[in-house]
């Protein structure tokens, strides 16, 4: 059944706890009304893949603020270049990153577009459930008006003949 | 958990279980009237999923147990796009439990979708869960990347853009 989504940087974001894989049916009821198909699928997964981690994520907010070399992104973390490299491998072929020009300090850079269509397909995945049930608040308040004067005794059920069962 | 407003409606994601995930949305309505909305074709048609450019194509729905629904949207260019499932319990106008699986989808299995109706003071709290009905189904989704990377994505791509916004 239907599910609504909030709006992308909601006052309280999810602990890292809800970073597990959680499957959700309606992406495409979602993306196909609202012209999903000029963003390409593949890359689409690779971003979300590539955020899925917590010291990827860190990687990009640091790189948010400019320019860093390996080295100066391994330092924040107990982690070595190596694993360092690994993370920044996989954002890269994301295209999540890119190379700076400099050959000997390899700065990373963030890439701004494929953020971007990630952030504009979930946004327009909750607008799709949000305008839904914007919309259903706008039906309750018809039929209140309307039902109240035969308000008693009023069931949907009796409506269906073979409805229920039990 | 997210959190954010709907017509000053709180609306709440959260994820139970790692199979799960949970909608929390109230509504300024007797359950009843939240349980017809959702249970009669004439009145779903109205709200879900009627976006711009897009029309009901087939809304047929045996809201019994056992009963089956049959939901197809058209867009522009011809697209089309439909679901349908199994109405699995029908306890009016409490809960509803479907299956569903889209005619495009690229996973195997079906969905379970749980709706339950609160009501107090007038007012009803719909909490919606998602739930794969085997762990295969959820691996398979898992697995096909699509999905399951979605949602990471959108919980990770929440906090990330958090952390960006606070640096």
């Amino acid at each position: 059944m239907p599910v609504s989504w909030p709006k992308l940087g909601a006052e309280s974001p999810p602990a890292s706890r809800g970073l597990t894989a959680r499957p959700v049916v309606h992406n495409l009821l979602a993306m196909q009304p609202i012209g999903y198909g000029n963003l390409t699928p593949a890359r689409l997964d690779a971003t979300f893949a590539a955020l899925a981690d917590p010291t990827r994520r860190a990687i990009l907010a640091r790189l948010a603020t400019g320019e860093a070399s390996v080295r100066e992104l391994a330092e924040p973390f107990t982690m070595s270049q190596a694993a360092i490299s690994k993370h920044l491998k996989v954002l890269e072929r994301a295209g999540l990153i890119s190379h700076g020009r400099d050959a000997q300090r390899r700065p990373r850079k963030l890439e701004a577009a494929p953020l971007a269509e990630a952030n504009e397909w979930l946004e327009r995945y909750r607008q799709f459930w949000e305008e839904s049930y914007g919309r259903l608040d706008e039906l309750l308040e018809e039929m209140k008006r309307t039902a109240k004067p035969r308000a008693s005794g009023r069931r949907a059920t009796s409506k269906r003949k073979g409805r229920r069962e039990r | 958990m997210t959190t954010t407003k709907a017509g000053g409606r709180a609306l709440q994601v959260t994820t139970p279980s790692d199979r799960e995930i949970r909608i929390t949305r109230s509504f300024d309505a007797p359950r009843q009237l939240v349980w017809d909305a959702y249970t009669r074709p004439e009145l779903l048609k109205r709200w879900l999923g009627a976006m711009p450019g897009w029309s009901w194509a087939v809304c047929e729905m045996d809201v019994r147990e056992g009963g089956r629904y049959r939901w197809v949207w058209r867009g522009p260019d011809g697209a089309e796009m439909g679901l349908g499932g199994e109405y699995r319990e029908v306890v009016p106008p409490e809960r509803l439990v479907t299956t569903e699986k889209y005619d495009q989808a690229w996973y195997p299995g079906e969905a379970v979708g749980t709706v339950e109706f609160t009501e107090r003071d007038g007012r009803t709290t719909l909490v919606t869960t998602l739930r794969y009905d085997s762990k295969e189904a959820r691996d398979a989704v898992v697995q096909s990347g699509a999905t399951g990377g979605m949602e990471m994505g959108y919980t990770a791509l929440d906090t990330l853009l958090a952390s960006i916004a606070a640096a």
